[in-house]
């Protein structure tokens, strides 16, 4: 890896939920052009810390670095942090009023204040490049779940986000589905953007991740490369968590 | 495509007996539900007739309600307190959809600067949805021009039809937040997340979900307030109800009522299918996909 500043950097972030404590000191770096894997049971606080990097939930304590600006700062502009990170939800969260270009230019038109002809050229381009072009006159419900999830996809990557959160995306697909929404990813990642995804997978975690966390309880119990996570855990946890999964053929 | 002896062996399909047999049962189902929504219908047609037109009274009644002479005598001045109706409504339903959309972004705005705006817009809709139409009418059309102002109007018409926007809209509000209120949080997220900021989530993502989920509620109000314009007689308009009284008031011949009362229906009608229409409309091309 580079040694050139992170692109991400969580420094002991603590969120919780009432008495109930989500995040608990986790500290993380994503460098640039990587790609981290969140792993970990559901409640773990993966999804809860990708919400905190996009300030859609606010953090108890310690920062968040992006790109060397504290962006928890509460005198930072949010809306202006948020439009250098690209999204992608398990639910895919489509606008449904919109067909798939409108959908995927809105950013870049309202946002971005790109004309129209620019923004639904490059949206036409992405679309095209994953085999979508043409589904870009149709509703989002008119599409597969994997095909509202490439969807998705476009839209977070369209306006050249600094880092792309990807939050479970393949949970809700079925197993053919989730394939060709995976080889995006891995798309993505041959093209050196700097991401982190919380997922299930963990065949396709082994697979692209550049470094992997295993979260337990709000807390990075152990992180190293795919290779020393899955291939040599250290923490008795990490263990049972990998060895439940195999035992269910997820891995 | 390679050989499959499966695929290869079968013959063209054909409809089984068994097909066949059920679908010559419900066919005989689809019959027999017919002849009895047929017959229910005529024999509740004939008893509510006989009821009805057997009741002692009904000579008398139907003299005083529907008789052809008085109706057609009222047509005219009928038709034309109708064309105030139409105006008030033409007037005053835009005006009420645009206060009560106002309102409803007013409510659910958050942040402490905000707190006086949300504060007046729900003190507003809790206020007016409890006062009765007809007293603030009377207060409007008749307190007002006690009031002497300067420049404010004195005219029942734009008094009346005043009253009916500041009614109106905090019901029309209401329907709106629910609206707002429907749309799930994820979209804002997802819109948020894009880097939109409150209001242009409000606009390009949230409010078209809402309105469109609401028109059948906007739908309901207007054709209410459609009929509630006849209440602007209470300070000397004549509109269409007001003219039929004056004509029942030298005839003592209710019909002029009933033709006014059926002209409403006839105006609602309209409405209603226009609303269905627009509605389909939305739902058909999202289905085809539509062209950009």
């Amino acid at each position: 890896m580079t040694v050139t500043a992170p692109v991400l950097r969580f420094e002991s972030v603590r969120k919780a939920f009432g008495e109930q404590v989500i995040l608990d000191d986790v500290s993380l770096e994503v460098p640039e052009h990587s790609v981290t894997v969140l792993i970990g049971a559901s409640g773990s606080g993966k999804s809860t810390l990708l919400r905190c990097a996009n300030l859609l939930e606010e953090i108890d304590d310690g920062a968040i670095w992006l790109d060397g600006e504290d962006v928890t700062d509460p005198r930072v502009d949010a809306d202006a942090v948020r439009r250098r990170i690209g999204v992608v939800f398990q639910a895919y969260n489509l606008f449904p009023h919109l067909t798939v270009l409108d959908n995927i230019t809105l950013g870049p038109r309202r946002v971005h204040r790109l004309p129209r002809a620019e923004a639904e050229r490059r949206a036409l381009e992405l679309l095209d490049r994953l085999g979508l072009a043409a589904k870009a006159g149709e509703y989002p419900d008119r599409l597969s779940g994997g095909q509202q999830q490439r969807v998705a996809l476009v839209r977070a990557i369209v306006s050249e986000p600094r880092v792309l959160l990807l939050d479970e995306i393949t949970a809700a697909l079925d197993p053919e589905l989730v394939t060709e929404v995976l080889a995006v990813v891995r798309d993505l990642k041959e093209q050196g953007r700097t991401m982190v995804l919380a997922t299930h997978e963990m065949a396709f975690a082994r697979d692209v991740a550049d470094q992997v966390c295993f979260l337990a309880d709000g807390v990075i119990l152990e992180r190293g490369t795919s290779e020393q996570v899955f291939g040599d855990p250290q923490h008795e946890r990490t263990r049972r968590f990998l060895s439940r999964l195999s035992e269910a053929g997820r891995l | 495509m390679s050989a499959d002896p499966i695929t290869e062996e079968r013959a063209p399909y054909a409809p089984s007996e068994r097909r066949l047999a059920r679908e010559a049962y419900r066919r005989s189902r689809t019959r027999r539900s017919a002849l009895i929504a047929t017959a229910s219908t005529l024999g509740v047609a004939a008893v509510l007739f006989l009821v009805i037109t057997g009741s002692p009274g009904w000579p008398v009644t139907r003299k005083t309600f529907l008789d052809p002479h008085y109706a057609r005598e009222a047509l005219s001045p009928v038709l034309h307190g109708f064309v105030l109706n139409l105006e008030l409504l033409a007037v005053c339903g835009p005006t009420i959809l645009v206060l009560g959309l106002l309102i409803a972004a007013a409510r659910t705005l958050r942040g402490p600067v905000f707190l006086p705006v949300r504060l007046l817009a729900t003190a507003y809709v809790d206020f007016f949805r409890g006062f009765p139409l007809i007293i603030l009418l009377l207060l409007t059309v008749f307190g007002v021009p006690a009031l002497q102002l300067q420049g404010v109007t004195n005219d029942p018409i734009l008094l009346g039809g005043a009253a009916l926007v500041i009614n109106y809209s905090a019901y029309v509000a209401e329907v709106f937040r629910a609206g707002i209120e429907s749309v799930h949080p994820s979209q804002r997220a997802a819109a948020r997340s894009l880097g939109l900021g409150y209001a242009q989530t409000m606009r390009f993502v949230v409010l078209p979900q809402a309105v469109r989920r609401v028109v059948p509620a906007l739908v309901n109000d207007m054709a209410s307030l459609q009929k509630d314009t006849g209440l602007v007689y209470v300070g000397g308009a004549i509109d269409a109800v007001a003219a039929a009284h004056i004509q029942v008031a030298s005839s003592f011949n209710y019909t002029p009522l009933v033709v006014a009362g059926l002209g409403f229906v006839i105006l609602t009608i309209p409405m209603t299918r226009y609303a269905d229409w627009l509605t389909r409309r939305m739902d058909r091309r999202r289905a085809q996909g539509g062209i950009v």
